[in-house]
């Protein structure tokens, strides 16, 4: 496969941020719902879980 | 940092129920689009073919091309959002200009950063100012990332507007962007675009599509979870400031009972 390097770094850095991003928005998401009482919790829909 | 609020010990998530952002339907929308990511690699590096001329350097265009086209999705569902919040002023939709202009921004530096990846085997650079296309998505990413300076400046209405505004500034540069390959013909290394040009091999396009619908699907789950951050933190703040107000209530009330006491 010719290229190799350039694929790799440009679909490395698109899937890994894109992963990176992801993990932080749920980590975020755990921490904030922890600390808003469920009263506030508007537009969440976890206790279909 | 992890202070409790006013009623939480009645109103807190119930034990066994995990607190997060997450619902059935964003997880199931997360396992498709990591499914979809897994097919993609597999259909981009060992379905699709290589190109005539560019060979396997071609294959970057299933995550340029789809990062591209989500940023003018993200900046366009910006564009939205801040016109309903200088119409409605409604935060709903003020939630959604600043959730997707955040997503967008990302995908907005890796198209660019992709671009110039794919750039330096196709056109033996990995940048140039004389490209209206490249300058111009600069320009679209630098415009957002003032956005982004200007939301992390406050949470006040006058700063979401002020937002607003600039969100509007950046959806006039999105046709700028797009038709510049075709505007200014003469002054771009770009091709026009590659999914209605007909150039393209059928495995190739249908991997492109594919990575395109992988990527809205991505869109659709990075907002929900945005938008519902997004909400949280205008929750928590909300909650800090209600029980300031109830605390220096509280230490006004006792302020006036020794007087309240002495005097009977």
């Amino acid at each position: 496969m010719t290229h190799l390097g350039y694929l790799l770094v440009g679909w490395g850095l698109t899937i890994g941020s894109g992963v990176l991003y992801s993990v932080h928005l749920v980590r975020r998401g755990r921490t904030l719902a922890a600390r808003v009482s469920t009263s506030r919790q508007r537009w969440m829909t976890a206790d279909d879980q | 940092m992890t202070k409790p609020m006013a009623g939480d010990s009645i109103e807190q998530t119930p034990v066994g129920k995990r607190a997060s952002t997450g619902s059935r339907a964003t997880f199931w929308l997360g396992a498709v689009v990591a499914l979809g990511v897994v097919a993609l690699i597999l259909l981009g590096f060992f379905a699709a073919p290589e190109d005539d001329q560019q060979q396997d350097a071609v294959r970057m265009i299933f995550v340029h091309v789809p990062s591209a086209i989500l940023t003018y999705i993200a900046f366009g569902a910006t564009a939205l959002g801040s016109v309903m919040w200088l119409w409605k002023r409604s935060v709903w939709w003020d939630l959604v200009a600043h959730s997707a202009a955040e997503i967008g921004v990302i995908f907005c530096g890796l198209t660019l950063a992709t671009g110039s990846i794919w750039g330096r085997p196709t056109w033996n650079t990995y940048w140039d100012w004389g490209d209206v296309r490249l300058v111009t998505t600069l320009i679209l990413f630098l415009i957002m990332v003032g956005y982004l300076s200007v939301r992390s400046m406050g949470d006040d209405d006058a700063t979401a507007t002020r937002a607003a505004v600039i969100g509007l500034i950046a959806a006039v540069n999105l046709p700028i962007v797009n038709r510049s390959v075709e505007w200014w013909f003469d002054r771009t290394l770009h091709q026009k675009s590659s999914l209605t040009d007909g150039n393209l091999e059928d495995l190739t396009l249908f991997t492109l599509v594919f990575g395109i619908v992988v990527w809205i699907l991505f869109f659709a789950w990075a907002m929900i979870h945005r938008f519902r951050v997004g909400w949280l933190e205008r929750e928590l703040r909300s909650g800090d400031l209600d029980e300031a107000i109830a605390a220096r209530r509280a230490e006004a009330l006792i302020d006036s009972r020794p007087q309240n006491g002495a005097s009977s």
